[in-house]
């Protein structure tokens, strides 16, 4: 009966969502406030909805209802509780579900804190949001629909993927639906401005702090994604340039550069039809990331049960909601463009160079991704593109922008002089490049790679620390200058500051890690980076739904006991899969990573020995770049009901190297 | 106006790549055993422990070789079909009973009725390693020399058998005789 209440929930959310996605669209075209006066009721109603749909769903999983089908492939009776509740979004229905439950919500954020916008453009924004509702309801109902029975029921379920069952993924999806699904207000904001033919300086108040927040959930999401591969997959790596991975990598980059040319169009005026362009490619990549998932067009880890139905569904869904918004912006984009002129030196230039590096970046992922499909669509053969592709693609581009990144804020908006930034930046250019040399010599790793992102990367931290230092200097006193600061400024600098320490992670990591295959006995030991690594025994242990083999090794540097790690070999006999448990010691300089491999014929096991410099530093700067950006998404000058009428864009003092705003 | 339609050209472009992808499949890595014979193999019946299934009873007429389990829900959701083409009795269908207990097997036949013509008690998978068993349910489709002519990977359905299999068997049959 419950699982029947969900379905019908859901057809009553869509035929809730097609009155939201067409009457007040309506209503703001003919100019009738109580069709446009429908939008606010409809949204919430939706969103009660599919909440309900959301919750039904959820029930079948904690009742351990194995009729409906989709529970039954995806728990079973021995799953604890907490998998049994994220199980919900273990495979693709529900994780549709899940997309269109966050979607409804952000709708409803949208409508409580759009009051002080102009009716007709604020139901705009709510239709174009229900529309895009309507398809992803639709494309549930029709293709993946989690409330399907399966009768007679079979006695027990089929368990959830044990590769799921991880606390790290218990969060990573919805943090990453959250950022995916966060990109449509913007893209709504963008296609609403293009239907009413207007764009200013409101508009791009109102989008650059919901564009803020739903990158902060896409910088979490694409993290903790990392964290649980370098956990779980069990071969120490933390990225794989895997199509999925790609596919939330590139609305990443497209919604990094969206931020910034916000900012250009927020203080100058200028770029408008570049920002739109660009509000609109955010969100055109999550529902192209969400086609490749789905649609079992390529081959990934990612196993999502395909089906080409689906898949013609997305595409077509994909081709009406992008192909529609292109359309409009070619026939109206002349009406919004224009803006402020600026000098080639100047906060525009770089912030310009910023954005057309990082869409380039996106196009070369989103190449490689595509290219073994464009192969065998010409009937060319399969092949795959891998890591060494994007690694000799990504880092010239990355490296250049970096550079910029450290410019950027201390130039001025307009026009800047050459000499005037020589002078202020040739201190923390020498510093960097010289510290960045002693590290490489100390260390004794000379790359050429290693010494110039060692280099960009300090270069970042140096500068950013100079900007803040500046900035704080101008005033009377240090507490005065702190109180003084900008929490948009704050957050900026923070963000910056994660870029260069994940830099430095990254270049440590991949230059000084040290890994070893062994064969360890009981007794035996192998040293590995300094550590010496005891194998004391193997024994055995019972999860709840698993049995695993448990290794008890024991680390030591020199005399001094470091960790007791144990690493596991899990089988889940459901779905007959051996799962690797790493070990890992973190530390803030290096984790100490072990993976259990075979056991051999005497006793013995294989096992995987890594040392790794600095890898906690990768997630570490993302964490702050997210900081950050909560940080300037709730800068004071959002968070008043209604903006006061911008005056002249703020122009900076001659003294003053940094202007009021990232 | 003209550089604004750009993005729209590019977009077009990239969604006709796609639907042409789509009718590609990834996963479709040519099996090596399609268009060899069937391995040889002996297992004991699951049925009758002292008979056995063999390379041998698949040959002399068209058949299809069911790769199954008790635990493999796609199984449960397949069967109704391959209890229907037993019924209709144009191609024998043999049992691969995969990596399963037995008592569970007998009792699954019992409740949702048997299409085999034999099952083959495969309890630990030996066959199905030597078959490329690489996920259940799997359908092979043999002709009368004991030729592999054409796999299926995942649950068949009707649609699936009436494009897939159905033509491949009249043309068969039809051509024996």
């Amino acid at each position: 009966m419950i699982p029947e209440l969900g379905h019908f929930a859901l057809i009553t959310a869509l035929t809730v969502a097609i009155v939201q996605g067409i009457v007040p669209l309506l209503g703001a075209w003919r100019g009738t406030p109580e069709w446009t006066a429908m939008a606010v009721p409809a949204t919430r109603a939706q969103f009660a909805l599919v909440l309900l749909a959301y919750l039904c769903l959820t029930w079948a999983f904690v009742s351990r209802d194995f009729s409906v089908a989709y529970v039954a492939q995806n728990a079973n009776a021995d799953l604890p509780l907490f998998y049994r509740i994220s199980a919900v979004w273990g495979a693709h229905e529900g994780s549709i579900l899940l997309w269109t439950l966050i979607l409804a919500g952000w709708t409803l954020a949208v409508s409580i804190a759009s009051g002080s916008l102009p009716e007709a453009f604020r139901a705009r924004v709510l239709s174009v949001m229900g529309l895009v509702s309507c398809g992803f309801l639709l494309f549930i109902l029709m293709t993946s629909n989690p409330f399907e029975r399966l009768l007679p029921a079979p006695p027990d379920g089929r368990d959830l993927n044990p590769l799921l069952q991880d606390p790290g993924m218990i969060i990573h999806p919805p943090m990453l639906y959250m950022g995916y699904v966060g990109l449509a207000v913007p893209f709504a904001f963008a296609v609403a401005a293009l239907m009413g033919g207007r764009l200013d300086a409101a508009w791009t108040r109102w989008t650059r702090p919901w564009t803020t927040v739903a990158w902060v959930f896409l910088t979490a999401g694409i993290a903790l994604g990392s964290w649980w591969a370098y956990n779980e997959l069990g071969w120490g790596g933390w990225w794989f340039w895997d199509p999925v991975e790609n596919a939330s990598f590139m609305p990443w980059l497209v919604a990094t550069a969206l931020m910034h040319s916000l900012a250009v169009s927020e203080q100058r005026g200028a770029f408008k039809a570049w920002t739109v362009l660009l509000a609109i490619f955010g969100f055109s990549l999550s529902l192209l990331g969400t086609f490749l998932v789905r649609s079992g067009v390529l081959v990934s880890v990612h196993a999502f049960a395909t089906d080409p139905e689906r898949g013609v569904f997305i595409l077509a869904f994909l081709a009406l909601v992008v192909g529609g918004a292109l359309a409009l912006y070619a026939w109206r984009a002349n009406a919004i463009s224009g803006g402020g002129s600026f000098r080639l030196l100047s906060r525009e230039t770089l912030l310009l160079i910023n954005n057309v590096l990082l869409v380039v970046a996106c196009a070369t992922v989103l190449l490689g991704t595509m290219y073994p499909l464009i192969v065998d669509a010409l009937g060319l053969g399969k092949i795959s593109v891998g890591p060494p592709y994007f690694d000799a693609v990504f880092t010239p581009l990355m490296l250049p922008l970096v550079f910029v990144l450290g410019i950027g804020p201390m130039t001025r908006w307009k026009g800047d002089s050459a000499g005037r930034l020589v002078r202020l930046l040739r201190i923390a250019f020498i510093v960097s490049v010289v510290l960045a040399l002693v590290i490489v010599m100390v260390t004794g790793g000379f790359s050429a790679l290693l010494l110039a992102a060692l280099a960009m990367a300090l270069w970042t931290i140096a500068t950013t620390v100079q900007g803040l230092v500046i900035r704080v200097g101008s005033k009377p006193s240090l507490g005065q200058g702190l109180r003084a600061l900008p929490r948009s400024f704050v957050g900026m600098s923070l963000a910056h500051i994660g870029v260069g320490i994940f830099i430095i992670g990254v270049a440590a990591t991949n230059a000084f890690s040290t890994e070893r295959d062994v064969r360890l006995g009981p007794g035996d030991s192998e040293e590995l980076a300094g550590y010496r690594f005891e194998f004391v025994g193997v024994g055995d242990v019972e999860g709840p739904n698993y049995s695993a083999r448990r290794a008890d090794i024991r680390v030591f540097r020199g005399d001094q006991p470091v960790a007791v790690l144990h690493p596991e070999k899990r089988l889940y006999p459901i779905q007959a899969q051996p799962m690797t448990e790493a070990a890992v010691d973190a530390g803030f300089t290096r984790d100490l990573y072990v993976a259990l491999g075979e056991p051999l014929d005497d006793g013995s096991w294989a096992v995987r020995l890594y040392y790794k410099p600095l890898i906690r530093w990768i997630w570490l700067g993302p964490t702050l770049m997210a900081l950050g950006g909560l940080l300037a998404a709730s800068d004071r000058r959002y968070r008043r009901r209604a903006p006061a009428p911008r005056t002249a864009p703020h122009e900076p003092e001659p003294g003053d190297p940094v202007a009021a705003t990232p | 106006m003209s550089r604004y339609l750009l993005p729209l050209g590019i977009f077009i472009a990239l969604v006709l790549l796609l639907g042409v992808a789509l009718r590609l499949n990834p996963r479709l890595v040519p099996s090596p055993l399609v268009g060899k014979p069937v391995p040889e193999f002996s297992l004991e019946l699951l049925r009758a422990p002292a008979q056995t299934l063999s390379r041998g009873d698949l040959t002399g007429k068209v058949s299809l070789l069911n790769a199954w389990a008790t635990w493999c829900v796609e199984c449960r959701r397949e069967h109704p079909l391959l209890v229907d083409i037993a019924k209709a009795g144009k191609v024998p269908v043999y049992g691969l009973n995969y990596k399963d207990q037995r008592p569970d097997a007998l009792e699954w036949l019992r409740r949702l009725g048997d299409p085999y013509v034999a099952s083959g008690f495969d309890a630990d998978g030996r066959v199905g390693i030597d078959l490329g068993v690489y996920g259940l349910p799997e359908t092979f489709l043999v002709d009368a020399d004991g030729m592999i002519v054409h796999k299926h990977i995942g649950p068949i359905d009707r649609q699936i058998w009436e494009t897939e299999f159905v033509p491949i068997i009249e043309r068969l049959q039809g051509g024996s005789g």
